[in-house]
């Protein structure tokens, strides 16, 4: 303990610091909490601003049973707030945010390519003949997390055989909208834009495929790819194409995003595969949102049964 | 208060602050507010803030130099340690809730995927660093300290590599970090603020 003849002047509170220290004490600790509450509040937009739900859709009917799933479906909040739609930016929590620039009213999808009726068609119209059907599909991405989400559609092959296709038809193309103007993630070049994916004939014709236009009810939020996109539930989710404005017929192999991006790490075919992983992580798991444990990933996503005999006589490790 | 007080206090205050992430996720964690996938922001958001702190640490000496700032010394081992215990967190959120201890994955990761390579040695590395970051370390080992410490650098470099080859596509965030951890280097190697 120090002698106060020791204690050199210059240490001295100043008497009114000294009665405003309790004063002092206070605002720090408010403005520690302050940073804490706002570093607690930073964004997650699932519980910050819970996704809005489009327009209820009415006179779905169910699917066919066999494709179904008794799996619960995760929370519609969860399906509308954690994305990879990199036109609106790359972080998950991003098309959320940021895709209400995008106009769905008008929309028209172009059919053409090997095709006996081409046309550039309104979205109305497209839809017309197509009863709607609730499909509730696992979706798997190929970062391997996974996710099961009641889709509302129809099979793609019912409205490519409205346009008759030829015999030179092979495969289909499909392209998103590119808008830089509404998808503020076009404007860096992170993908080639417009995004492109492709399916072969068959795939394209099974009847697990689909155009979907909603989920959970309602119409398809911006960032789930309204108003018009692509499922196919035994793939990697990046196939399963956003906001639809071109379907093109070909008779040779047509390029892919992810696959012109990056052709060691993602493949035309896409399949989901335990086997065969990525070459940076591997695909033998993966993570049901919502669940705690990892779960093994399924052949095929768990449509083997379905979906097997595409595939008969081909290397899968090959084709990835 | 007087300033001198204030500098006693000041320590503790930059501790306190570098606690608010860690702190903040802990909340959101009881909250339920971690997004659709708990574990992979908790994983991400402790890798970044491991990062940030390693780099502060990096800059510590660079910046005390060419500032003149002495009063920067002490906070060179504060954010070391700092950069060690978000390690840990990052590390065991992956161990514990991403891998659910399951030894064999976590085997088969680190031996098959580089990134893991990467992130899993650079946190081997923080290791001995943390161990002998006091001063009575410091004088056990000398001139040997210096030498051992200069380990940091090799962390960081495989903290960057680490995130680099996990991203998708987008490697915008991981490059930030890459050239400030270029530019600390470069400094270091050029012997910037050091008087001759």
């Amino acid at each position: 303990m120090r002698k106060w003849e020791d204690i050199p002047a210059s240490e001295i509170t100043d008497l009114a610091l000294f009665l405003r220290r309790r004063e002092f004490l206070r605002s720090a600790a408010a403005g520690a909490a302050g940073l804490l509450a706002s570093a607690c509040g930073s964004a997650d937009p699932a519980v910050a601003a819970a996704p809005a739900r489009g327009e209820p859709i009415t006179g779905v009917r169910p699917g066919p049973a066999a494709f179904g799933t008794d799996e619960p479906p995760n929370r519609f909040a969860d399906a509308a707030s954690y994305n990879n739609f990199y036109e609106f930016g790359t972080d998950k929590s991003d098309p959320a945010k940021y895709a209400h620039s995008l106009r769905t009213k008008p929309w028209s999808v172009a059919i053409e390519g090997e095709v006996a009726k081409p046309g550039v068609v309104p979205l109305e119209t497209l839809l017309a003949p197509h009863p709607l059907e609730e499909r509730v599909y696992r979706l798997r991405c190929v970062e391997a997390w996974s996710m099961v989400v009641p889709w509302i559609g129809f099979p793609l092959g019912d409205l490519l055989a409205r346009f008759e296709p030829t015999s030179k038809a092979k495969y289909v193309a499909f392209e998103t909208l590119h808008d830089p103007e509404q998808m503020p993630g076009q404007r860096r070049r992170v993908l080639d834009w417009p995004y492109r994916e492709a399916l072969r004939m068959d795939e394209a014709m099974h009847p697990l495929t689909i155009l979907a236009v909603g989920m959970y009810g309602h119409v398809l939020p911006n960032q789930n790819g309204a108003p018009l996109r692509l499922v196919v539930p035994w793939k990697y989710g990046f196939k399963s194409i956003k906001s639809i404005v071109r379907i093109r017929l070909r008779e040779t192999q047509p390029p892919t995003s992810w696959n012109a991006s990056a052709p060691r790490e993602y493949g035309f075919l896409s399949n989901v595969n335990p086997e065969v992983d990525h070459p940076r992580w591997s695909q033998k798991k993966e993570r049901r949102l919502g669940e705690f444990r990892r779960r093994p990933t399924l052949p095929f996503n768990g449509y083997a049964e379905h979906v097997a005999g595409l595939y008969a006589g081909i290397d899968l490790r090959k084709h990835f | 208060m007087e300033t001198r007080r204030l500098q006693r206090l000041l320590p503790a205050a930059v501790v306190g602050l570098a606690c608010v992430p860690a702190l903040a996720l802990a909340v959101r964690a009881l909250r339920g507010s971690l997004g659709a996938n708990p574990v992979e922001t908790l994983t991400h958001e402790t890798g970044e803030w491991t990062l940030r702190f390693l780099l502060a640490c990096l800059a510590v000496t660079p910046l005390r130099r060419s500032l003149r700032w002495p009063g920067l010394a002490p906070y060179r081992r504060t954010f070391g340690l700092l950069a060690f215990a978000y390690a840990c967190l990052h590390f065991s959120t992956w161990l514990m809730l991403d891998l659910a201890f399951d030894l064999t994955q976590v085997l088969e990761d680190v031996v098959e995927r580089p990134y893991i390579t990467a992130g899993f040695g650079g946190f081997l590395l923080l290791c001995p660093l943390a161990l002998t970051s006091t001063r009575g370390w410091q004088r056990r080992l000398g001139r040997r300290w210096l030498a051992l410490h200069r380990l940091a650098y090799a962390a960081g470099v495989l903290g960057v590599l680490h995130f680099l080859w996990l991203v998708k596509a987008d490697l915008r965030e991981p490059l930030v970090y890459a050239s400030v951890l270029a530019g600390l280097l470069l400094a270091r190697a050029l012997r910037l603020g050091r008087t001759p």
